[in-house]
């Protein structure tokens, strides 16, 4: 326990979800303000910046559905990384995974005759895709224990150029004269949205769906309590007689299945067609890390915090506009936020209470006892 | 037939070049016991800051300290994170990773499309550098006291500890000096492989540095051979255009390192890497 004067730092097993929001916050804050020097130093006003950041999203309602509509893949990819990442699986992959489903889907909206059955089979061929592209790494990492980090990574290249070929050769559109993108999918491929914005509902509700299916996986199922006590503990997982292989692969396979339903909502119910890989997503498979980290191993928190990264991604639109910043800037926020939120994380294996002012006399500063290293929440990648 | 091999074999070299050094820091900051995963964004800064200071002050090699002190900066920053903190490694790197790129992107708005009038000739001066650095580098990784230290605190930062050294800050130095090597190979391409500044002009290149330091099974020469191999993979896919589709080509430095990464686990088999690696330490743990 240290002392600071009247207020005492013990460590303690597990945080309080107070405690656990209180730091979130902090970090969330320390990245805006570390931001905001940025912008200073780059010859803006931060206030000028925060103000536009503000008033283009928050203080307007039109700006919602757009907010909604950028979390929907957030939701779907960062959901399913909550699932991965307690399985101890770093999945850093879903970029890749969404693109994989968007190519699923887009094969099956181009190629399979257009029907009422349009939406599902596209859904299902999204997912496909998308648990298809995680499964090299996987089965790396599962039999010849390669770091699935570097491998998911360059999946995600892999990804991309796949998308990139597609569109300038074989699935090239025939009358798009020009331009690198597929034909438009036919009308009953086409996803619906809420009238008057760009909202896909059908995979918004996935997305709810979803992160309440896992929430319910994850507590409430003999799968839930294997990925749980894998991700804590590998040995006692192995003790227990827990098929870590089958396990993972669980994990990993739905949440790059859930990444490839992103890929497919994005085609089908935004542009209707492939694009490039730039514009089918605009990073969203590296900022759903920050979604699954911000939410602390809980797939329902996943919903917040991906409309918190939505807002994120909306603001760097509206500053695209506003102050003709470049769209890296949301690249840059979401660095920092990453950044901010990792340093923080040893303070959640601390608590702060209040002792009241110590006895005159008394050392200001007593440092005592080891100090905790519990991890929490998703904790540390120990591992090669 | 000749020509073509010499001209393979010198703009394998080239192309090269810029993996060799970052890989080369890369592996220098593993063997500390630091992982990080932000090489393509210190790379990204540094090839923004040695073309903003090269084309202002005239004089690329002004350019190239400034890329060196920008991808030192950066690393610190994960080195704050990764080994005081004692945060998560991978992810504080892909933190890094993704600041740099966006930091990069954001402040080299207006800068890109103007021409760099003096410039470095493309594979001269940092290619011969690198080579000479890598043996340099291998030989006081193997051969003095410093690398004995510095693979001490990677293997068994405890015990290294126990012994007198200082593990937190030979991690520091580790990882400052990897960036520096980083922001040095982003430079070499903005001011002299294509002395100009295109936003993401490191195009996956840092992950790629990353691989081959694991590829290289974290010895400095051996990461020259597998330079040299990506090098030409790099540079046969910009020959082969004709042949086969260019976003085939793109892919294969990519899928190579996935079949690379995979050979070499087979061969390995865990051994090799760090004992330490992606651990994070504090002072008086056992």
């Amino acid at each position: 326990m240290k002392r600071l004067g009247p207020v005492a730092i013990e460590p303690v097993a597990a945080p309080s979800g107070a405690w656990v929001l209180a730091v979130s916050a902090g970090a969330v804050a320390a990245a805006l303000a570390a931001s905001a020097a940025l912008f200073w130093a780059f010859g803006l006003s931060p206030v000028a910046v925060y103000r536009a950041m503000f008033a283009g999203t928050l203080a307007d309602p039109r700006a919602a559905p757009e907010i909604l509509r950028q979390s929907i893949p957030l939701l779907l990819c960062g959901a399913g990384l909550v699932v991965a990442f307690r399985a101890q699986f770093w999945n850093i992959g879903a970029e890749g995974q969404l693109l994989a489903g968007a190519v699923g889907a887009t094969g099956v909206a181009l190629f399979v005759p257009a029907g009422p059955w349009s939406i599902p089979v596209l859904f299902a061929a999204g997912f496909a895709a998308g648990a298809a592209w995680s499964l090299v790494p996987a089965w790396l990492r599962l039999g010849l224990e390669v770091n699935e980090v570097i491998t998911t990574l360059m999946m995600n290249y892999i990804a991309l150029f796949l998308v990139e070929w597609l569109i300038h050769g074989p699935w090239k559109g025939t009358a798009v004269f020009g331009f690198a993108y597929t034909d438009t999918f036919p009308q009953p491929a086409w996803l619906p949205v809420i009238p008057g914005t760009h909202v896909h509902w059908p995979t918004l509700a996935v997305g709810l769906l979803a992160a309440g299916g896992l929430a319910f996986l994850l507590a409430r199922t003999r799968l839930g309590f294997e990925i749980r006590v894998l991700g804590q503990n590998p040995h006692a997982a192995r003790y227990a007689g827990i098929d870590a292989a089958r396990t993972t692969l669980a994990a990993v396979v739905l949440s790059a299945g859930l990444a490839g339903l992103a890929g497919a909502g994005e085609v089908a119910g935004i542009h209707h067609k492939l694009l490039s890989p730039s514009q089918v997503s605009a990073g969203y498979g590296y900022a759903a890390i920050i979604v699954a980290w911000l939410a602390r191993g809980h797939p329902l928190a996943a919903v917040l915090t991906a409309l918190f990264l939505g807002w994120i991604f909306t603001s760097g639109d509206v500053m695209k506009v506003a102050l003709q910043l470049p769209f890296q800037v949301t690249l840059m926020f979401n660095g920092l936020i990453l950044f901010f939120l990792i340093g923080s994380e040893r303070l959640l294996a601390y608590r702060v209470r209040w002792t009241g002012v110590p006895r005159a006399g008394a050392p200001a500063l007593v440092a005592a006892g080891n100090e905790s290293t519990a991890a929490t929440g998703v904790g540390g990648a120990h591992r090669r | 037939m000749i020509d073509y091999v010499l001209t393979t074999v010198v703009r394998a070299l080239a192309v090269g070049t810029p993996l060799l050094w970052a890989s080369l820091g890369e592996i220098y900051a593993e063997r500390s016991g630091v992982v990080n995963l932000g090489v393509e964004g210190m790379m990204i800064l540094g090839a923004f800051f040695a073309f903003a200071v090269a084309h202002t002050t005239g004089h690329p090699v002004l350019g190239l300290l400034a890329a060196a002190a920008a991808g030192g900066a950066a690393a610190f920053l994960h080195a704050v994170v990764a080994i005081t903190l004692r945060g998560n490694q991978y992810v504080s790197g892909l933190a890094l990773a993704m600041f740099g790129l966006g930091a990069a992107g954001v402040l080299g708005r207006g800068w890109e499309g103007i021409p760099l009038l003096t410039t470095l000739p493309e594979v001269s001066a940092l290619t011969y550098l690198g080579l000479g650095l890598a043996v340099v580098l291998w030989g006081a990784l193997y051969h003095t006291r410093l690398g004995l230290v510095l693979r001490s605190v990677g293997e068994a930062p405890a015990a290294a500890a126990a012994a007198g050294v200082n593990v937190i800050l030979v991690r520091y130095a580790a990882v400052v000096f990897g960036g520096v090597l980083a922001g040095v190979a982003g430079g070499f391409l903005s001011v002299a492989y294509r002395p100009s500044w295109t936003e993401g002009m490191t195009a996956g290149l840092g992950w790629i540095a990353i691989a081959l330091a694991i590829f290289a099974g974290w010895d400095p020469l051996r990461a020259v051979a597998g330079t040299f191999l990506y090098g030409a993979l790099f540079f046969l896919s910009f020959r082969l255009q004709a042949q086969i589709p260019p976003e085939f080509l793109r892919m294969l430095p990519f899928a190579f390192t996935i079949a690379a990464l995979a050979v070499m686990a087979r061969r390995q088999r865990g051994q090799g890497a760090p004992e330490a690696l992606g651990v994070p330490w504090a002072p008086g743990e056992r």
